[in-house]
């Protein structure tokens, strides 16, 4: 089954049948998601407005783990099966997890200036997901920096499946330390903690980047596939 | 309207924020689809430019008896 898909010629017309139904569902997830967080939901009793900022953040919060968990899994595959596929998915994913990471980031302040009155504190759960970041600019500038990527790859894949200690420091960090940033209220153990209002538009704009990830994420492996080709071509070793 | 926008007076951080998130993410797409495009282009024009080569090699190498 996995070999079947792991042919980059049949994977790729699997993922060009479904990209257009991926990028039709993200903009109808996302303005579902945008409509309920910005006009149906409530304010919060404490926090008033600014919780919408929580449509963006949380869901980006979750891609960027999401994404990177991804990447180590491709990467360790990358790493046992030598699958040239597997490299160029990790690679494909890096810059969006580093964008939704840096989203992540920047919602995070806007958000703590009004709640916490800061724009930033050196704590576990905010320093982690800045570690984060900077793994995947690691990542990303590791990659670009070998003429030939086959030969990048190796190193590449081990990076990042360092950095993969990371994720559990995020997610459980707010638990472990003590932080101004609130415990978990989506992904606990005894289920959600917040109203309903407010987990439909956060569930739609999760499921909504998902759907991002998938379409830009085909977008870009198609890239990564193309760029092999062509230096394939350029060094005539192409056959037929 | 006026109200909605307002924010119950947190404007400044709730819409920098989905300004921020909208551009980003936009942006990030419309640079892979370039980037995409671009390549994929590449790869034809070197494949034609293959196909031509080989075509004329044939023609000016083989010996007409």
């Amino acid at each position: 089954m996995m070999h079947r898909f792991a042919n980059p010629t049949r994977f790729m017309r699997v993922a060009n049948a479904i990209l257009p139904w991926c990028a039709g569902l993200t903009v109808l997830f996302l303005a579902a998601g945008l409509y309920l967080g910005l006009f149906r939901s409530p304010a919060d009793y404490q926090q008033g407005e600014t919780v919408r900022i929580m449509y963006i953040h949380v869901p980006s919060a979750y891609m960027a783990m999401f994404i990177y968990a991804a990447m180590a899994v491709s990467s360790a595959m990358a790493l046992i099966w030598k699958h040239p596929l597997a490299d160029m998915i990790a690679r494909a994913s890096a810059p969006i997890g580093a964008c939704f990471t840096f989203v992540t980031l920047l919602t995070g302040s806007l958000w703590g200036q009004p709640m916490w009155g800061t724009w930033w504190v050196w704590d576990a759960r905010l320093t982690s997901v800045l570690i984060l970041f900077f793994v995947y600019i690691g990542y990303i500038a590791l990659v670009n920096a070998f003429d030939d990527p086959a030969r990048g790859a190796k190193p590449a894949a081990i990076l990042a499946l360092v950095g993969a200690v990371n994720l559990p420091i995020i997610k459980f960090s707010v638990d472990w330390w003590n932080t101004l940033h609130q415990p978990a209220s989506v992904v606990t153990m005894e289920g959600p903690k917040i109203d309903p209002a407010m987990l439909w538009p956060l569930a739609f704009m999760a499921v909504g980047f998902n759907l991002y990830y998938i379409s830009v994420g085909i977008l870009r492996l198609r890239g990564e596939i193309a760029a092999a080709r062509i230096r394939n071509l350029q060094l005539g070793l192409t056959h037929g | 309207m006026s109200e909605f926008f307002a924010m119950g007076g947190y404007a400044a951080f709730i819409w920098p924020a989905y300004a921020v998130a909208t551009i980003l993410l936009f942006g990030l797409l419309v640079l892979s689809l370039k980037s995409m495009r671009q390549r994929e282009a590449l790869v034809e024009s070197l494949r034609s430019h293959r196909v031509r080569r080989r075509a004329d090699e044939t023609t000016t190498t083989d010996p007409v008896p």
